[in-house]
């Protein structure tokens, strides 16, 4: 287990290079660039700007000093458009807020979609199980982008019960819509993997011989059945983490939440590179470490697994 | 006493045990279409995308007005006079810019629906292609496409979509592209892995010793049996594809104008929602709301239908 985990970790770095390589090189292909304006800049005037970031030097050469500087002092560069900040600010300054509502809705979208697929599996073809899995579905249809608008004209446009927008330090009331909002869709997939794969260990020979034995079904279900029956949905549950955290682009933009979606999509719309590589590198490595933990996770589930 | 004579009424019985027909034999695909269809949910989600399949090809026979129509005389008061009625021609309203809701909502949802099948039918090649060169071949060309596909997979979905739709500039055909090569992925994945169990039964060893060439143990012996596999994936990638579209449009990326989108429909509809015109929001986010849910009770049945492990 150690040995592998080592193993992953030493396959990590060259992925994660590999992808900044790729990304640097993906994003010099785009047209315009982050001092292209509707009023074009002298050639002189630009061509000092572009040799105050170094964007004069041969590509590699480039490249070469965005790792030697990541490496060597941990400084992602300075933010091309946003003149006063440098990258390390503003990662430092969203990350933690979308950190919040992420990991809250990611616990919320997971206890309760665990919570709704077993009693729709345990109440098989019952009203439970049918308002369930509509429920299920229903909430599948509702990405975050579709959430944002209905939840604000509810509680905010009718009901005026919560703010419509801002962080305020994360004080619940403006936590609340951005978790049910990011929460929702994935609500419905975690309650739907985890009611088709409850069912199909209820049904395994193993919870037969658990019954056989005469074993109340409470313990059948927590004790027998719970283990096998998340196993697909940890499997689910890694990416979402991520997306989670990528995905959290209209969360920002509807509540004005200050998370990093927001830095991203805006950096990607005014070509700030080292922002946009910055975050790129940032959700590279979540992805990577987050699928190995899912990975260690799924061996520690499931005993059959040995790495 | 009675007597152990023929009784007429057992011998017709048996007539009919020993009169048999030459039952026809049931292929899997004829099993799986009586499953399919005696789903009642999903046979129902059927009818009502069909249903709205005819609203698209047909709707716009009955608009009063062009999508790209601006109706001068309201456009002032569209809160006021922009409301849907029979009675303006504007079954659904106006929008912000005075044009017929009507006309708009029938090319986003003819937009949304081809970017679905389209995005998931270019994934479906891609990716089961990737997967079966992959898992069949093995070895280090294994090892290499897959190292490829897991790096992909780590870059945010959305970066890629973005600079796609940058680079390529902002068209039906780059969002077409783009889409599919996010997309295919996941579909390597699960492709390649039932590739590699099917690699080892006997009938392909069976092919293989009768000498059957490479190329045709692939298209004859193993894309027949993953045809189960890739269209239930497939089928739950069209509402990802049309979500994905939305989401793209949302941000001001995708579909420009004068195209639309059933997501740039409900960008608009959300961005006036406080000017009292709900029903921009209300009509786009209907049909999108109601594509999706079918596409996931279709989804679901086939793969009730198809998969053999749930029988």
């Amino acid at each position: 287990m150690f040995f592998y985990t080592l193993r992953r970790l030493l396959v990590a770095v060259p992925t994660i290079l590999l992808l900044v390589v790729a990304a640097f090189f993906m994003i010099q292909v785009a047209p315009g660039g982050p001092f292209t304006s509707e009023r074009p800049l002298p050639p002189e005037v630009l061509a000092n700007i572009e040799a105050q970031y170094g964007l004069d030097q041969p590509l590699w050469k480039q490249l070469f000093d965005y790792f030697y500087n990541i490496v060597v002092h941990f400084d992602f560069g300075p933010s091309f458009v946003q003149k006063d900040r440098n990258v390390n600010e503003i990662i430092a300054n969203g990350f933690p807020i979308s950190l919040t509502y992420g990991t809250l809705s990611f616990l919320a979208a997971t206890l309760v979609g665990v919570t709704l697929g077993i009693a729709a599996a345990i109440r098989h073809n019952s009203w439970i199980d049918y308002a369930a899995v509509s429920l299920g579905i229903a909430a599948q249809a509702l990405p975050n982008f579709i959430m944002g608008p209905i939840l604000i004209l509810t509680f905010t446009l009718w009901l005026g019960w919560l703010p419509g927008g801002g962080w305020n330090g994360g004080q619940w009331e403006y936590l609340i819509m951005p978790v049910i909002a990011l929460a929702t869709s994935y609500m419905g997939s975690i309650a739907r993997i985890t009611r088709s794969s409850m069912l199909e260990v209820m049904n395994a020979n193993f919870v037969r011989t658990a019954r056989a034995k005469g074993l109340p079904s409470r313990t059948i279900i927590w004790r027998h059945a719970m283990k096998p029956t998340l196993l697909p949905v940890i499997s689910y549950l890694g990416p979402v983490f991520v997306y989670v955290l990528t995905g959290s682009v209209f969360v920002d933009l509807y509540f004005s939440t200050g998370g990093l979606g927001q830095d991203f999509v805006n950096s990607a719309l005014t070509r700030d590179y080292a922002v946009l590589l910055g975050v790129t590198i940032l959700y590279g490595a979540l992805t990577v470490i987050v699928n190995l933990l899912t990975d260690l996770a799924y061996a520690w589930f499931d005993p059959k697994i040995r790495y | 006493m009675r007597t152990l004579g023929t009784s007429k009424r057992a011998a017709e019985l048996a007539a009919d045990v020993t009169d048999f027909r030459a039952v026809r034999g049931r292929s899997l695909f004829r099993d799986a279409m009586g499953r399919f269809l005696s789903n009642k949910a999903a046979m129902a989600s059927v009818i009502v995308l069909g249903l709205i399949v005819l609203f698209v090809l047909f709707g716009p026979f009955f608009a009063q007005y062009s999508n790209e129509e601006i109706d001068w005389t309201r456009m002032g008061d569209i809160r006021g006079q922009g409301m849907p009625s029979f009675e303006t021609g504007h079954f659904f309203g106006l929008d912000e810019l005075g044009r017929d809701l009507y006309s708009r909502t029938i090319q986003a949802t003819r937009t949304s629906l081809l970017v679905g099948l389209i995005g998931a039918a270019a994934a479906l090649v891609i990716g089961t292609a990737w997967g079966v060169i992959a898992g069949y071949y093995g070895g280090k060309l294994d090892s290499a496409m897959m190292r490829i596909v897991d790096i992909l997979l780590a870059i945010p979905l959305t970066l890629v979509l973005i600079l796609i739709l940058v680079v390529a500039g902002r068209s039906f055909i780059a969002l077409f592209l783009g889409l599919g090569a996010v997309s295919w992925l996941t579909m390597a994945r699960i492709v390649r892995g039932q590739t590699l169990t099917l690699k080892t039964r006997e009938f392909i060893e069976a092919a293989r010793a009768g000498g059957v060439s490479e190329t045709k143990i692939i298209t004859r012996h193993i894309l027949p049996n993953l045809i189960g596999v890739v269209i239930v994936y497939a089928s739950l990638l069209v509402p990802e594809m049309i979500l994905a579209e939305s989401f793209i449009s949302f941000l001001g990326l995708g579909i420009s104008e004068p195209h639309t989108s059933l997501g740039r429909l409900i960008a608009e509809g959300a961005g006036t929602m406080n000017y009292g015109t709900l029903w921009q929001l209300a009509f786009p986010l209907f049909f999108y709301v109601t594509i999706i849910i079918t596409m996931f009770f279709i989804g679901d049945g086939l793969r009730d239908a198809l998969d053999p492990k749930d029988r």
